[in-house]
């Protein structure tokens, strides 16, 4: 193993880490007024009508494959009857369909955020490379699970990939699980920790205000002017960006 | 029974002359930022007219309110809960800009900057949302006054439930003004369907109100406010609403619409009710039956069982003696003269209206008939078909009998008052033919035609001694694309809440009663001499504001 082993798959996953669990903790305490969605929806929505939803329903597929592959250990699943070839071949199958929804909506939501004027006006540094990241991380895996996975023999990343993933978080970790891996796998999991790395200070963060408390709730909130969380009883803090108008934008 | 307390409005509408005062000045106050710039708080629509948003009125377009489902149970009309989670990636009800229309600005620069030419400069209108040419399509209020109503007047939702009947004689038309603010309602569908809970009724004023902090910008309120008074700043990517500008109701001022308004038109003052009774009422099975139930929620503050509760519930005495004198109290329930605007929507809204009697006073004057006189007004009133439905599809979900038992006491008045204005013996028959007593009308003659400012605005100061301690909060309109930004909190500027620097005041009524004194410098013997010094009294110690010493002197020159 050469120091680039221990950089790529240890250090830079805990700096990702620590990043990512620190920033969110610090965003949440100091920039509430900037954690939102940010939805264009008001500017455009033809597109957006068909692009979001596919995007937000593909990567919440993906997202669930990625928790039971990754983060439950083989023999758990072989206890409850799953084989390595049943699990390869709903996680191919299933995988290769949220991934087809993933790639389309998020093409979609490019092209739009690309052409809309209205839309790119308001794109921010951030969001740009904010998008290069996901889409590169969303292409990887794609490709990835294309060629190795549908036309390769298929590969078996429970076998490596999962394993170093849980070696990290048992604060044991073991690179050389790694090093043998794919390069597409490889490459997915490098722009993913950058993505991680990039999160909390993305628009990202809205994942973390799915408001499943909604369905719980009371249909009419009452609060008291005396309550801390009520109007103006908060210190001001900076707000997710300094508001201007496009015509200035466009001049500098 | 559980009392609450709601700060109300009731405008009447004869008296708008439709001069936008009202929008104007709310707008300077509260939505001159950018991302809010086609925000209107406030707006006045021309009627019949499609209003702003466009169609707003056509709930099977935007899927605005609640309705009562097949078991009986009130649901928000877009989906119940479940569904409405589902929808988060893209709202399918929300309203595009170009509903309301494409903010634009004017290349005023040109005028001054143009080299010189044979043509004069022209300024030409800019998009404030690509900062490229536009042609201007729309506005906030572009069929003011009918203007090009031919082309647009048909899609007015409430004329096409009529148009059976009703042929648009566009010489013979009527038109009013409806302004119109955030209905405060005491079942607000925008609170109900904010996934985040960051919309909530204040409980001591009703005043419904946006955290902005908790808003993630799911944009569910704009859609679910079938009056679209919750508009979505596309700046901040949060929601913005009009506030009742508590802050000033706060210290026990009329709202900026109220005060700056020409027409006197505005009353507010508070209304008690019974916060139990909401939902059943709201959940009544006939649209028609909404007013009533609506007006049954109501609790008279002058019964003692009520002010016993309210004392119960922790009001306090001025609060209740403010709910006795409340005008609001008088024009909805003593006099029964206003009405809810769509009591349809089952939202139970607090800014009610008195219809306007002037379509019906023009129409029988035109005919060359006495339009002071009672007899003459009660008949034009039955037969006047078109306003009177009209009116009865805005206030009272198309039951035209409260519209005309309200025009009926308005024309009762205009003939009863006359009489005692031109020295004749008042007929009391006149009161009497719409069940009132002269001493009734006489009141509301003062209530609604001299309108005093201290009877238009009966509004109780928030209870400090309540608030949480007088720490030093900061004010959530001050950050960055808030209200306040760049307001009192910003260091150096001094503001209606004083001169500070570091932690900024909150704009509570305590901090105000505190500064207001401190810091107005107008012929204090205490205020600083030279302009633009700061007022070392209201320096609370923490850094250096600016102007603290007097400009530096050249390096060169002696001190």
């Amino acid at each position: 193993m050469t120091a680039w082993d221990y950089l790529l798959w240890v250090a830079f996953p805990y700096a990702a880490s620590g990043v990512f669990v620190v920033g969110h903790l610090l965003r949440y305490r100091y920039d509430q007024f900037g954690w939102t969605s940010r939805s264009s929806q008001t500017y455009e929505n033809r597109l957006l009508r068909w692009g979001s939803p596919m995007f937000h329903y593909g990567i919440l597929m993906v997202i669930g494959g990625h928790v039971v592959g990754l983060f439950i250990p083989k023999p758990w699943l072989e206890f409850f009857g799953v084989t390595e070839h049943m699990y390869h071949l709903g996680a191919t199958w299933l995988g290769s369909f949220a991934a087809l929804l993933t790639v389309a909506g998020l093409a979609i939501l490019i092209y739009r955020r690309r052409l809309t004027k209205r839309v790119l006006l308001v794109t921010t540094v951030m969001d740009k490379v904010m998008y290069v990241f996901l889409a590169g991380t969303i292409t990887f895996g794609t490709t990835a699970t294309v060629l190795y996975q549908i036309f390769g023999g298929g590969y078996d990343y429970r076998g490596s990939i999962s394993p170093w993933i849980r070696s990290l978080y048992s604060l044991q970790p073991d690179p050389s699980l790694m090093s043998d891996v794919p390069f597409f796998f490889q490459l997915h999991v490098l722009t993913a920790t950058t993505l991680f790395l990039l999160w909390p200070f993305t628009r990202l963060v809205h994942v973390f205000s799915a408001p499943l408390g909604y369905l719980v709730r009371p249909y009419v909130v009452y609060r008291s002017r005396d309550n801390p969380r009520g109007a103006g009883s908060r210190a001001p803090r900076r707000g997710w960006e300094k508001s201007e108008r496009p015509l200035e934008r466009s001049r500098k | 029974m559980r009392v609450m307390a709601q700060m109300s409005m009731i405008m009447n509408l004869d008296k708008c002359i439709g001069c936008h005062t009202c929008s104007v000045t709310c707008k300077q106050v509260w939505t001159n930022r950018t991302g809010v710039e086609y925000a209107w708080f406030n707006n006045v629509e021309t009627r019949p007219g499609i209003g702003y948003p466009r169609e707003y009125e056509n709930q099977e377009k935007w899927k605005g309110g609640w309705v009562r489902n097949k078991r009986g149970r009130l649901q928000l009309k877009a989906g119940g809960r479940l569904k409405k989670l589902s929808q988060i990636f893209n709202n399918p009800n929300l309203p595009q800009i170009d509903d309301y229309y494409e903010p634009w600005t004017y290349d005023y620069d040109m005028l001054t900057t143009a080299p010189a030419g044979t043509q004069s400069p022209v300024a030409r209108p800019k998009s404030l949302l690509t900062g490229q040419d536009m042609d201007i399509k729309w506005s906030g209020n572009w069929d003011d006054n009918l203007g090009g109503s031919q082309e647009t007047a048909a899609q007015d939702p409430i004329l096409a439930t009529m148009s059976e009947h009703v042929k648009m004689e566009f010489e013979e038309t009527f038109m009013f003004y409806l302004p119109r603010i955030c209905e405060h309602c005491l079942n607000p569908a925008c609170v109900a369907a904010c996934p985040s809970g960051a919309m909530y009724k204040r409980e001591e004023d009703g005043i419904v109100l946006v955290d902005e902090d908790g808003c993630r910008g799911w944009r569910m309120c704009v859609s679910a406010c079938p009056y679209k008074k919750v508009y979505f700043n596309h700046k901040t990517g949060k929601a913005e609403k009009c506030t009742l500008c508590y802050p000033l109701i706060e210290q026990g001022k009329p709202t900026i619409c109220s005060e700056t308004c020409v027409g006197r038109l505005r009353y507010l003052g508070l209304m008690l009710y019974d916060a139990d009774a909401v939902l059943a009422a709201a959940s009544i099975e006939n649209d028609q039956d909404l007013l009533g139930a609506q007006r049954a929620c109501f609790l008279d503050p002058f019964d003692p069982e009520v002010i016993a509760a309210a004392k119960a519930e922790g009001m306090a005495d001025d609060w209740i003696e403010a709910a006795q004198n409340s005008p609001i109290y008088k024009l909805i329930s003593e006099y029964e003269i206003a009405l809810p605007l769509h009591p349809e929507y089952r939202t139970m809204p607090m800014v009610w209206y008195i219809p306007p009697l002037s379509p019906v006073v023009d129409v029988v004057s035109n005919s060359g008939s006495d339009g002071e006189d009672a007899r003459t007004l009660f008949a034009a009133i039955d037969k006047l078909r078109i306003p009177v439905e009209y009116l009865a599809g805005l206030f009272s979900a198309g039951d035209v009998v409260p519209v005309e038992l309200s025009l009926r006491k308005l024309a009762a008045m205009r003939a009863y008052m006359r009489d005692i204005n031109l020295g004749n013996e008042p007929d009391e028959r006149i009161p009497n033919a719409v069940g009132m007593t002269g001493e009734a009308i006489t009141a509301m003659y003062r209530l609604l035609a001299i309108a005093k400012y201290e009877d238009r605005y009966v509004i109780p100061k928030a209870h400090v001694e309540t608030a949480r301690e007088l720490e030093e909060l900061g004010c959530s309109l001050d950050t960055d694309g808030g209200p306040g930004m760049g307001g009192p909190g910003s260091a150096g500027h001094s503001g209606p809440y004083g001169n500070t620097v570091g932690m900024p005041l909150g704009a509570t009524v305590d901090n105000y009663n505190e500064m207001t004194g401190r810091g107005a410098n107008k012929g204090s013997p205490t205020a600083p001499t030279t302009p633009g010094r700061v007022n070392l009294l209201n320096w609370n110690g923490g850094g250096v504001p600016k102007g603290m010493f007097p400009p530096v002197a050249d390096a060169g020159s002696p001190a």
